[in-house]
């Protein structure tokens, strides 16, 4: 069995919102697994969550409620500097790499930086290994001298890849690496990344909107929806046999670049909710097609369908399969 | 007669330094398009190569240093690069709709929306207020915002984005345009909010008989949405035809490149990976642009390509469009 390197349990965060008492509900009670060796990857739409699980799960931001455990060990309630210790063993890269570097600093100083920090290496060992993650991660060393401004956004996604990596962690959470790239960059992040992945056998969270990213790179996806995982499930059924109207409805409104791609517009009404004012019951039933008056009040819980395939909807067995309903 | 025919529309970014050297780039580069009433394009490439640009001087909206210094752009036999600016804002916001990518920093945030739309109606048509705002409210329950007569008093902050992207096309619809360009009209947007604003458009598309150009970096819009498509690139319209023929059998390297590349086609690990940057437009190669891209090219390369036409009737900018 695959080894899990990051578990969380019934993960919550909750912000408050100005003097009053009431809370953005981001993250309402998640459960999840990333082993390693494997691409865990998380759609939703905005304000699903998805930012906040990943810099929750890295303790970026504190938890409301919940069990972070990470290598065998419990970090939810560690400091700061307790913490420290293990940073290197878990890196995050973000969305926007033109905001994520210092743009003074030299690129061969921002990827030898997490060395510098981490680990005691004498110059020119130093010097050496920022030179081969460079090449790990097909950057021209010709860069290394140069500043961020220099470099495209393709690029500069590659110099963060590099930072993350440097110290060979066991945990990389990704936010929306490549939805500020053009397409045909996002294609040699995703290879990279790919190799990474065999290389490293570490865990990967892999935070995105776009289904077909998502499809291509994850193992496993966990379906969001208002801070709740309304599918955990293993990629090709997700694509095959979504099983949550949500699911079902995300997949429809995805749009292939293929003329040949069978599409069944299935399309929701409305808009996500706020989360300041959660939806009771099922969160999702206020735009779901198959609700009915159950799933106003009860909260539904993630169900085994099949193997390692969770679904959370109390209309699985009767008419929450709205696909076919169309069909029918 | 073509609803639109741009021929040979040349755009440069004109400027001079600070020792007065003047500089000159090459923004767009003998662009050739046509469309018709109910006719949908969708105009495809990446960031820089001249999507955006291309739909400014088509409606004169180019800002210094962007200068039109060639072609002719006809809208309904009417040329409008030779207009001048007060007979431009006749044809703009009522015979020509423009959506644009975010919707929430092009409303006025102290204008109500209901007036934001009786205000481009007035300024069209010498309609009393009482019409303008039955027709404001008809299109706003065009566009799918539910409760209109409410909604017609909301403020700009009080909309998300997927209803300022609604109240936008409304704007643009309210004088019954024949041509609409909608540029990046869902990228902000959720998925499932993006795909209503498509249905919607295509709907209203339908129903107008209007003539649309979307400008988009997503091919999956393309396949589902549009007839006709122009693949850009650094200026330059590299391959031009119906969705349909170009979909099918890409004849230009770049477009094969570029379908290949989107998450349904990518084989992740192969060779032929792409990468690369487009090219410099101050310091353009010689010959075809995206020589330094592209795994055909050869010395041949360093001469312009011509502009073939395949038998199915797309054209190709390319010395080797047939192989």
């Amino acid at each position: 069995m695959r080894q899990p390197i990051l578990q969380a349990k019934n993960l919550v965060k909750r912000f408050s919102v100005g003097r009053s008492s009431s809370y953005v509900n981001a993250v309402n009670g998640v459960d999840l697994t990333i082993h390693r060796g494997e691409i865990l990857g998380m759609v939703g739409e905005s304000g699903s969550g998805k930012s906040t699980i990943g810099r929750t799960l890295l303790r970026l931001t504190d938890p409301t409620e919940g069990l972070i455990e990470f290598d065998g060990r419990d970090i939810t309630s560690l400091s700061a500097k307790e913490l420290r210790p293990l940073r290197k063993d878990m890196q995050m890269v973000f969305q926007d790499p033109w905001s994520a570097l210092n743009p003074r600093m030299k690129i061969g100083d921002l990827i030898a930086e997490p060395l510098r920090i981490h680990l005691k290496l004498s110059e020119p060992d130093l010097r050496d290994r920022t030179e081969l993650l460079a090449k790990k991660v097909r950057l021209s060393t010709e860069f290394l001298n140069r500043t961020p401004s220099a470099l495209s956004g393709g690029q500069l996604q590659r110099v963060c890849i590099a930072r993350a990596i440097a110290t060979n962690p066991k945990l990389i959470i990704l936010d929306e690496p490549t939805s500020s790239l053009d397409l045909s960059v996002r294609a040699g992040i995703l290879e990279l990344l790919m190799e990474l992945r065999e290389e490293t056998q570490a865990g990967f969270l892999f935070i995105s909107h776009d289904l077909g990213t998502i499809k291509l790179i994850s193992d496993t996806i966990a379906v969001l929806y208002l801070g709740r995982i309304v599918e955990l499930v293993p990629k090709e059924a997700l694509f095959n046999e979504p099983a949550h109207p949500y699911s079902q409805s995300l997949l429809s409104a995805h749009l292939p670049a293929d003329l040949d791609a069978p599409i069944q517009r299935l399309i929701l009404e409305g808009e996500i909710p706020s989360p300041i004012d959660l939806p009771s019951g099922c969160s999702f039933h206020t735009r779901c097609p198959a609700a009915v008056d159950v799933c106003k009040t009860a909260t539904p819980e993630p169900e085994l369908i099949a193997q390692n395939h969770h679904v959370s909807c109390l209309r699985l067995k009767d008419g929450g399969n709205i696909l076919s309903r169309q069909q029918a | 007669m073509n609803l639109l025919k741009i021929t040979d529309l040349q755009t440069h970014f004109v400027f001079h330094d600070i020792d007065n050297y003047r500089r000159e780039a090459r923004a767009l580069n003998k662009v050739n398009l046509n469309l018709n009433r109910g006719e949908i394009l969708g105009i495809v490439g990446e960031t820089g190569a001249g999507k955006s640009l291309t739909a400014q001087s088509i409606c004169g909206l180019l800002r210094p240093p962007a200068k039109v210094v060639g072609g002719s752009v006809l809208f309904l036999g009417k040329e409008l690069l030779s207009l001048a600016e007060e007979d431009l804002n006749d044809i703009r916001g009522a015979e020509i709709g423009m959506v644009v990518q975010n919707p929430k920093s092009s409303l006025d945030p102290l204008t109500r929306i209901g007036d934001q739309l009786v205000r481009i109606h007035q300024t069209h048509t010498a309609s009393a207020v009482s019409v303008a705002r039955s027709k404001a409210i008809a299109m706003m329950h065009a566009v799918g915002i539910p409760d209109p007569e409410k909604r017609f008093s909301a403020w700009p902050h009080e909309l998300s984005g997927g209803m300022a992207q609604r109240v936008l096309i409304a704007m643009a619809l309210m004088n019954e345009p024949k041509l609409l360009i909608a540029d990046e009209p869902t990228t902000g947007l959720d998925v499932t909010v993006q795909a209503q604003i498509l249905e919607l458009l295509k709907d209203l598309v339908r129903r107008f008989e209007m003539g649309t150009i979307i400008i988009t970096h997503d091919l999956g819009i393309v396949a589902h949405y549009c007839d006709k498509v122009a693949v850009m690139f650094a200026g330059e319209i590299v391959e031009y035809g119906t969705v349909t023929d170009i979909f099918r059998r890409p004849g230009h390297p770049y477009t094969k490149q570029l379908l290949a590349s989107t998450p349904e086609k990518l084989k992740l690990n192969e060779a032929g990976s792409l990468g690369g940057q487009p090219p410099d437009l101050f310091n353009l190669p010689e010959g075809c642009l995206s020589q330094d891209r592209c795994s055909l090219a050869s010395d041949q390369c360093r001469t312009p390509p011509p502009v073939i036409t395949l038998e199915t009737g797309q054209t190709v900018r390319c010395h080797f469009a047939l192989q």
